[in-house]
């Protein structure tokens, strides 16, 4: 079946694949927004643990998720995976630090012997959870504002400039956008806590969590959506591959791709603001996690359809025009996107048993008694 | 495509830093997951709460190894992009299918699953529990599956074709690339080494607690399952290793001089058992390579070919080249492959300026001379060999310890079953002292595979010098050292912390 479709078809379907790994990666950085929460929602040792084990069964899920979505960009878009990773290697290094100490953080945290102390740990926490977010946040951005990279004749990749990545730091919208979502993942994290832990001191807090992280979410997310849709971006021509500014072109993608963009990003609104209304003033709050955090997911998505669709530069080179990158001249070989896409058959399978497995392990939210009592807690 | 020769030194080095202490996490999570699953089984069939007790303390020092094991995999993974960018274009096509396929099936069962094994056990029905440990084993198996098929088309790389036009190589058949020779016993080899360590490991604890005369019940147990997996997993092993061998004569001759130290080919030619290779030989000088040896005649022939009239090529054959056993010599090999790169270049220069005669011929001349292309990019015949001592040895080493792992699982295991255990208080100590034998076994196999392949990040294609990130050698050489430093650290902390659940084991009995 995938064997009829065109090279340009089958691109179009990995980078959809590629959005929805994305998307679900932002969905899941509750779990890191939540680490940052850490002290907020629990000033003493016991809740702490609560806090901590509420969020160590889904850690790593949303890892998981980044990895793959490494892969799939490596699988499908060879040629953004090594221009980027190879190019801007101080980012993504200090990205992939933030998460090595996140895998031992959990599991060492509280265990004897564990030479730094349990507060080290939750240090590896709370930069995870602040610093890994801005930083990839930071790297999504350059899919938007671009990056100082040149690609030769024969695909190699090289790089402008010293600061090998670190300048994306200094372009507003990049830090902006890190910013909007490190309050996004804290924001969902308060949602999450309310239905996740049976403890009313620490649902109180996370109450009192959903609404400051709104008011600081909000305004960035307005601030970045207007930036967005104003900004210049580079388009290519798909029969020549020349590659040329035009001024609103991420306006433009939203209006051209009703079903890529505008839908998701109406309904990925709407999802948050509603989920937000249904926490605002704590309770049994049911629904209010789900309906944002799909709501996010579904924002992630539009955004990486904004990036690349509509014959727009998936990767634009802020150093010469012509060597950016686009869903055309970085992708994978026909053959391989085809033998991808019968593979990319099983992911509905994989993500309905872990919503199975999600919804077992949840039926009953998670008490400080239990933490304690289970003598594999985290 | 000039690289500083620094930064390839820097890079290889920070990829085998990685490499090498997530291979110190690996084969265990790879085994105990399977020992656990096994002991749970036990526990769900027998009812016995004593086996529940025995499941989650393994289970524990299992989580304590596993975390680390995902924290190093996952630099490794992206390491390929920030270190390894050429490489990332040059064979992304093929190479990172596997990866993606790798997250998609192996990672999220693990990651899932995991979950309900460890936090799971007031929350779901005992099967359900059982079943999950059992996909946590299987998910952590294939991830090591889809690295390995990864790993072995760096080994011999088949199913691909370089398109010019792209500058890359392009799969053309995922059946090959699975079905791989090299990848198939590379995996089942790799994966029963990590059976066999976690064997080892299990051994070790509960040998402790036997010598120690503490939970005499639990350790005894814990000690009959692991030496009957370790017996298994070993016998297999060693008829995987022949395997393996079998597919190295075939397709890295040059990695099968060096593991045994040939520099002169012949046929019948005997295998080394015991060997201390002469410092000072050099290529050519027709001098004895060994200072003394023990050798069992024609066997390499044998086990390499299946076959004791083969002939096996020597380093010398391999580089000066050899016409009455039809081996090309390194200079000419070498000699090809400049053409295919100038061809290469020309293609695409001429493509630029508009020029589709020049092109038309360019891609003539690199289509006579693409099976050369790697060749191209080194710079004198004799790089075309691996560093010969180091592979030797390694090779030795793991062969050797191979076959005491296997003595020990006999011994251990015979004694268990016929009577006490408790005292033979040598082999016991002997059980301790083979655990870090065991992960020296596991350093010097991948040594052996990955030392063995130089100059090649894709055999016969595509040489490490020409593969790294454009970057300047004091970025990589500053990571270098900070990847070094954490992971020290952490793996500081792992063993602390495996030391200490080990010896508090007894105390928990209350409140488990």
């Amino acid at each position: 079946m995938f064997e009829a479709m065109s090279h340009d078809t089958l691109r179009e379907y990995w980078w959809f694949l590629v959005s929805v790994l994305g998307g679900l990666f932002v969905m899941l950085t509750f779990v890191q927004g939540g680490q940052t929460l850490l002290y907020t929602l629990a000033p003493d040792s016991r809740r702490r643990d609560l806090v901590v084990n509420a969020l160590g069964r889904k850690w790593e899920l949303t890892f998981t998720t980044l990895v793959t979505f490494g892969g799939a960009l490596f699988a499908a878009f060879p040629l953004f995976y090594a221009t980027s990773f190879g190019g801007a290697y101080w980012v993504w290094i200090a990205i992939l630090l933030c998460f090595v100490l996140q895998a031992v953080a959990y599991e060492y945290r509280k265990k004897p012997g564990n030479v730094f102390g349990p507060k080290t740990f939750e240090i590896f926490l709370l930069i995870n959870g602040s610093l890994g977010v801005i930083l990839l946040g930071a790297a999504v951005g350059t899919l938007f504002t671009g990056a100082p990279f040149t690609v030769d004749a024969t695909h190699l990749s090289h790089w402008a400039g010293p600061a090998r990545g670190l300048e994306a730091a200094l372009v507003p919208f990049n830090v902006l956008f890190g910013l909007m979502w490190f309050f996004l993942a804290r924001l969902l994290a308060a949602l999450y806590f309310l239905r996740a832990v049976d403890d009313d001191d620490v649902r109180a807090r996370s109450v009192r969590q959903v609404r400051l992280n709104t008011l600081l979410f909000l305004p960035l997310f307005l601030a970045v959506a207007a930036l967005l849709l104003t900004m210049e971006g580079a388009g290519y021509d798909p029969a020549t591959g020349a590659v040329a500014l035009v001024p609103y072109k991420y306006l433009d993608n939203l209006l051209a791709l009703p079903l890529r963009a505008l839908i998701p990003l109406v309904l990925g609104v709407a999802g948050v603001l509603y989920g937000i209304a249904r926490g605002w003033r704590g309770g049994e709050a049911r629904g209010a996690f789900w309906s944002a955090a799909a709501g996010s997911a579904l924002v992630g998505i539009a955004l990486f359809g904004l990036a690349a669709l509509n014959d727009t530069t998936l990767y634009t080179s802020t150093a010469d025009l012509q060597s950016s990158l686009t869903l055309q001249n970085a992708s994978g070989s026909p053959y391989t996107l085809t033998v991808m896409s019968y593979v990319s058959l099983a992911i509905p399978f994989v993500l309905a048993y872990i919503a199975w497995v999600w919804r077992q392990m949840g039926r009953r939210p998670l008490g400080v008694d239990e933490v304690e009592r289970d003598p594999m807690s985290y | 495509m000039s690289v500083d020769a620094a930064v390839v030194e820097w890079s290889r080095a920070q990829f085998a830093l990685t490499a090498m202490f997530h291979w110190i996490f690996v084969p265990l999570t790879l085994g105990l997951s399977f020992i656990v699953a096994i002991m749970e089984s036990i526990y769900v069939r027998t009812g016995d709460p004593e086996w529940k007790r025995i499941t989650r303390f393994w289970m524990k020092l299992f989580a304590v190894n596993f975390a680390i094991g995902v924290a190093t995999g996952l630099i490794l993974e992206f390491e390929f992009g920030t270190n390894w960018s050429n490489y990332s274009w040059m064979v992304g096509d093929i190479f990172g299918a596997p990866l993606a396929i790798e997250g998609i099936f192996a990672f999220f069962l693990e990651a899932t699953f995991f979950a309900v094994m460890f936090f799971g056990w007031e929350r779901v029905s005992k099967r359900f529990h059982l079943t999950s440990t059992w996909l946590v084993a299987i998910g952590s198996n294939l991830s090591a599956l889809w690295i390995l098929v990864a790993n072995g088309w760096m080994q011999h790389p088949v199913g691909m074709r370089f398109n010019i036009e792209t500058a890359r190589n392009e799969m053309v058949d995922f059946w090959e690339v699975l079905l791989n020779p090299n990848a198939v016993t590379k995996f089942l080899h790799t994966v029963s080494s990590g059976y066999v360590l976690a064997a080892l490991f299990v051994i070790a604890v509960s040998a402790w607690f036997i010598l120690k005369k503490r939970d005499l019940r639990f350790a005894k147990r814990s000690l009959l399952v692991a030496a009957s997996f370790g017996l298994l997993s070993s016998g297999y092993l060693v008829l995987l290793g022949d395997g393996s061998a079998f597919v190295v004569a075939h397709d890295q001759p040059a990695k099968l001089a060096a593991m045994e130290g040939v520099y002169d080919g012949a046929s019948r030619k005997g295998i080394v058992l015991f060997g201390v290779l002469d410092p000072d030989k050099e290529l050519g000088d027709g001098k004895d390579p060994f200072i003394i040896k023990i050798e069992m005649s024609q066997m390499l022939s044998l086990l390499g070919f299946h076959d004791i009239d083969s002939f096996v090529p020597g380093a010398e054959d391999l580089v000066f080249g050899n016409a009455e056993h039809g081996i090309e010599s390194a200079a000419d090999k070498l000699a090809k492959g400049k053409v295919a790169v100038d061809a290469l270049a020309a293609f695409h220069a001429a493509r630029k300026r508009g020029d589709p005669g020049a092109a038309d011929q360019a891609r003539a001349d690199f289509d006579a001379h693409a099976d050369y292309l790697g060749y191209g990019y080194l710079d004198k015949p004799e790089d075309i060999l691996p560093p010969i001592p180091l592979t030797f040895y390694s090779f030795h080493i793991m062969v050797g310890l191979g076959f005491w792992f296997v003595l020990l699982f006999v011994v251990l295991l015979w004694f268990q079953m016929t009577g006490e255990i408790a005292d033979h208080k040598n082999w016991l100590r002997l059980g301790i002292l083979s655990l870090p034998l065991g992960y020296l076994a596991e350093q010097t196999g991948w040594i052996v595979a990955e030392v063995g392949r130089q100059p090649w990040a894709i055999q016969d294609m595509l040489p490490v010098g020409v593969a790294t990130s454009d970057l300047d050698a004091a970025s990589v050489s500053v990571t270098f050292w900070i990847f070094l430093v954490l992971f020290t650290a952490l793996l500081i902390a792992e063993v602390r912390i495996m030391l200490g659940q080990i010896r508090r084991h007894g105390e928990e009995v209350g409140h488990v």
